[in-house]
């Protein structure tokens, strides 16, 4: 009897259900991810680990310019498509919330999220067809005329990547700034211009503050899976556009040495969980109150 | 379906007997050892605020919760262990719990499913309760496309197809609008009375209760303050939480000199020494400070031309406030040697006129109407 | 009034959200190796070459088996998870559900180095079909899960009562009230994970092995050959008429899904 009662609680009929979710994550990810960490304190050898604990890799990921100098690019690359993706997303959000019937919001959200969910590869392809030497936009200008040379600014660079990567996360920076606006009590924009502010400041004082938890989850929904991007790098970035998942990827499958890149994915994952809690940490009365 | 029935002269079969029943989460005690019993054939309310434990005993006698001590007893049964589903009670939920996915028949005829009889049979019973609550020739609509008048009425036929001893209603009103609340509620008693099955509502609406209820239980922090008929419960209430819960009450510090076996014998500030009886001391009487209740209809203001009352005494006061309703006239009274001001209403009448605020005026009161506070 | 130029923006917003999709079918059907303007000339022979590259065939035989099994499991694991959030109350709920979701945020190239790590260095597993779909459920699942709740959420507590108390068991509320009324999200859900799968590069690489390819996979090695191009932009045409084509069905399920349930439509997917 006494031990019905804990199986049927609440709490232990909840538990029940959520098991064999829970517990595949912490076999497939948790453990797993675990195990990375482990990886990263072992001495190499080519595709096996030498189980003996050693620093030197985090010494050569700490120490060695080229790491250093790869992680910074990530960031700043990360930083930039966040910033070009979240400030071009924000007027669309904003549209969508408040210029559109709601009767026709799903339709929008839907043409928004088609291009997200068709084949990312071909896509990324596509930009490099758009943006190449023989490319899209230098053939189109040259045939009408505008330039005589095709410009080589942009693909291969840093460029490309940032507009590839805008380009596939766009979705993810619209929506959660779309629910954050949609949360939005209409009548507090009146009472914001009944108190005698004018449109642009109604929304300065209480549109923007308000839809800033979405703003703040689409900036890390945008930003820590960009950092870790390898697709778009290896396909548009050339050799100046190369970013710390290509550095991964040639540690663990060319050189085949695993605890080299775990070194790098925990420090890189390290990184990025700083910065996310610095920029929650800022952000903190925007988010207070707020589930 | 069983002919009607007078409350009155039906006998008090108990169909529902509580024993120390008891619910409790962690530390917080939701309810605490309630006993009573419900007799065959009532309209029967739980009256409570929000959070006095009403949903939670109904959801016991339902069967949605488990007790957590005392017996529980439906028509002699201990239903100890017998789940809802089990249970010889069906349930009006506050959302209806209208299935949307199904027709209205469909929804009605729910309970049928695990029914021996034959199609022809169910669909003849599903009629029939269509036909009960008003909605014949609604049964193959989709449930979605329902009012909220009529959701209530599929939740109460689906209910009731099942024949339950007891039929249990979790607020079933409280989401329809004013007009159809009121017109609900008749149609809820008339209903009961027709299917002659115990009802037990469960209600925060003190004039809802009173109007369908033939006993209310009214409730607070988990305990039964008291359980009366809606008369008594209105004019003899045992609690100054009771009076106050239930409609207006007005209260006057007052002093018990002495308390006799058939009378009691008070000092009330401004109005004197005078002598109750001892059915008007509901919560019992103790000599020392108390207080008095009455309600506001049961004052009345002495115009010019009103015979001189010869039961009622009288007292001199001044008109602080007047608040018109258009049958109804409130006033508020500064009685000549009371702190604060009592309200009285008046029926309007032609003739009578409406007095202004500041106006000095007479008042008439009976000692029988007084009701003692502990 | 300013509306207006909100809705001029919203529209150069799409056309550069399009532009990738819409060039697509332009050069898959444009008779020339290389892939810029002008136009050569019309032709559909790159879409008959697919039906000859044997490899092309075998991988997706490969994503479909993943992507199958990935809906499957991936919307196994949602149900569970939605319907333990959405009906239960216990601690650490906000903490496991975090941890279940973290896929949602965390890069890809991460879980395909774990999965990686522990599978060949810790399990000694040999990589193959069976690997990669352990991994698509991974990432998948999240997505799944963000579908079913809502599905699950616009489900009133009460009814599961109604039933109850109308004499059924749990099991046959379960089948009669709960399934039907959850029915489209599981049905959307099942889409989203299978498109999530097909679509999957970079844990694939990682975790199929010699000789398991999948599209992606297959699709990226021929990015090498400037010749194959064109033949990869018919197939990316096929594949993205496919997407569009599951999408619009997992839309109509999800809206109907909320619209049985007597809820309403609060957006999209996500």
């Amino acid at each position: 009897m006494k031990q019905r009662k804990i199986l049927g609680s609440e709490a232990g009929n909840g538990y029940l259900m959520l098991s064999p979710t829970a517990i595949y994550s912490i076999a497939l990810m948790a453990a797993p991810l675990i195990a990375v960490l482990v990886f990263s304190f072992m001495t190499p050898g080519y595709l096996k680990i030498i189980w003996k604990f050693t620093l030197s890799n985090y010494t050569t990921v700490l120490g060695d310019p080229i790491y250093a100098a790869l992680m910074e690019r990530s960031l700043v690359m990360a930083a930039a498509v966040t910033a070009a993706t979240v400030l071009s997303a924000f007027p669309i959000a904003y549209f969508i919330s408040f210029h559109v019937s709601p009767e026709r919001k799903s339709l929008w959200l839907f043409l928004i999220t088609i291009p997200f969910w068709t084949s990312y590869l071909i896509r990324v392809f596509l930009w490099k067809v758009i943006l190449g030497y023989n490319g899209v936009i230098n053939s189109a200008f040259e045939a009408i005329g505008l330039i005589k040379q095709p410009m080589t600014f942009l693909l291969y660079n840093a460029n490309s990547v940032v507009i590839t990567l805008a380009h596939s996360y766009a979705p993810f920076a619209i929506l959660p700034i779309f629910v954050a606006l949609e949360k939005i009590d209409r009548s507090l924009l009146e009472a914001g211009q009944d108190l005698g502010e004018s449109q642009i400041m109604t929304f300065l004082r209480v549109t923007l503050p308000l839809a800033m938890s979405g703003v703040v989850a689409s900036v890390l929904i945008v930003f820590i899976p960009t950092v870790g991007d390898y697709v778009t790098p290896t396909l548009v970035g050339g050799s100046s556009g190369q970013m710390i998942a290509n550095i991964i990827q040639l540690q663990y499958f060319k050189l085949g040495n695993y605890p080299m890149g775990s070194a790098v994915s925990i420090t890189a994952m390290g990184i990025v969980t700083v910065l996310a809690l610095i920029f929650l940490f800022l952000n903190r009365r925007f988010l207070r109150g707020q589930k | 379906m069983t002919e009607s029935q007078d409350p009155a002269t039906r006998p008090a079969r108990p169909i529902i007997e509580l024993r120390d029943v008891e619910k409790y989460y962690g530390d917080y005690y939701a309810l605490r050892k309630i006993s009573t019993t419900i007799r065959q054939g009532e309209f029967f309310s739980l009256l409570g605020p929000s959070g006095c434990g009403k949903t939670t005993l109904l959801r016991c006698i339902a069967g949605f919760e488990e007790l957590s001590g005392g017996a529980l007893l439906i028509d002699g049964r201990d239903m100890n262990g017998v789940p809802a589903n089990n249970r010889p009670t069906n349930m009006v939920f506050q959302s209806y719990a209208i299935f949307p996915h199904l027709t209205v028949e469909e929804n009605v005829g729910f309970g049928l499913r695990r029914d021996p009889g034959t199609k022809a049979e169910k669909a003849a019973r599903v009629a029939e309760a269509l036909e009960m609550v008003g909605l014949k020739g609604y049964g193959k609509r989709a449930a979605h496309a329902l009012s909220g008048g009529q959701r209530q009425r599929v939740a109460l036929a689906r209910a009731l197809i099942l024949k339950p001893k007891v039929l249990l209603l979790d607020e079933p009103l409280s989401a329809l609008d004013k007009k159809m609340r009121e017109q609900m509620q008749s149609e809820l008693r008339k209903l009961q009375r027709q299917v002659g099955i115990t009802f037990i509502l469960v209600t925060h609406d003190q004039e809802e209760a009173l109007i369908m209820s033939d006993r209310i239980a009214v409730m607070f922090d988990g305990e039964i303050a008291q359980l009366d008929s809606p008369e008594r419960l209105y004019r003899r209430p045992v609690s100054r939480k009771v009076a106050e819960f239930i409609g207006i009450m007005n209260f006057l510090p007052a002093t018990v000199v002495e308390v006799g076996a058939e009378q009691v014998a008070l000092d009330v500030g401004g109005l004197g020494r005078l002598s109750i009886t001892a059915e008007q001391c509901p919560g019992g009487a103790r000599t020392g400070t108390a207080s008095v209740g009455f309600r506001p209809e049961t004052m009345t203001l002495l115009f010019e031309g009103d015979p001189e009352p010869t039961r009622a005494r009288v007292a001199e006061g001044k008109v602080t406030e007047v608040v018109y309703y258009g049958d109804m006239t409130y006033y508020e009274v500064l009685l000549d040697g009371v702190e604060k001001p009592i309200q009285i209403s008046m029926r309007n009448v032609v003739g009578r006129p409406v007095l202004q605020r500041g106006q000095r005026t007479r008042v008439a009161w009976d000692p029988a109407a007084l009701v003692l506070f502990g | 009034m300013k509306g207006r130029g909100f809705r001029i923006y919203a529209i150069a917003y799409l056309v550069f959200l399009y532009a990738p999709i819409v060039l697509l079918p332009i050069f898959a059907f444009n008779n020339s190796t290389i892939i810029s303007f002008p136009l050569v000339g019309f032709t559909t022979k790159w879409f008959a070459a697919l039906s000859d590259d044997t490899s092309l065939l075998l991988a997706v035989r490969h994503s479909l088996i993943v992507a199958v099994s990935v809906s499957i499991l991936a919307t196994t694991f949602g149900v569970f998870a939605a319907r333990a959030t959405t009906r239960y109350d216990f601690p650490a709920k906000g903490g496991i559900m975090g941890l279940i979701m973290l896929p949602l945020v965390l890069p890809d190239i991460i879980i395909a180095v774990a999965l990686l790590g522990a599978f060949t260095n810790i399990l000694g597993v040999s990589l193959n079909l069976f690997t990669v779909i352990l991994g698509h459920t991974l990432i998948a699942t999240p997505f799944t899960i963000a579908i079913l709740n809502a599905a699950f959420q616009s489900l009133d507590r009460s009814l599961e009562e109604a039933a109850y108390d109308l004499g059924e068991t749990k099991f046959s509320t379960f089948r009669l009230i709960i399934l039907p009324l959850v029915a489209p999200g599981i049905i959307s859900s099942m889409l989203i994970a299978f498109t999530i799968s097909l679509d999957e590069y970079i844990i694939a690489a990682f975790l199929s092995g010699a000789g398991s390819a999948t599209l992606p996979v297959y699709i990226f090695s021929q990015f090498r050959f400037p010749q194959r191009v064109p033949i990869i932009m018919a197939l990316g045409t096929i594949l993205v008429c496919l997407s569009v084509l599951l999408l619009t069905v997992a839309e109509y399920f999800r809206r109907r899904g909320i619209a049985k349930a007597g809820g309403k439509d609060t957006g999209g997917f996500l």
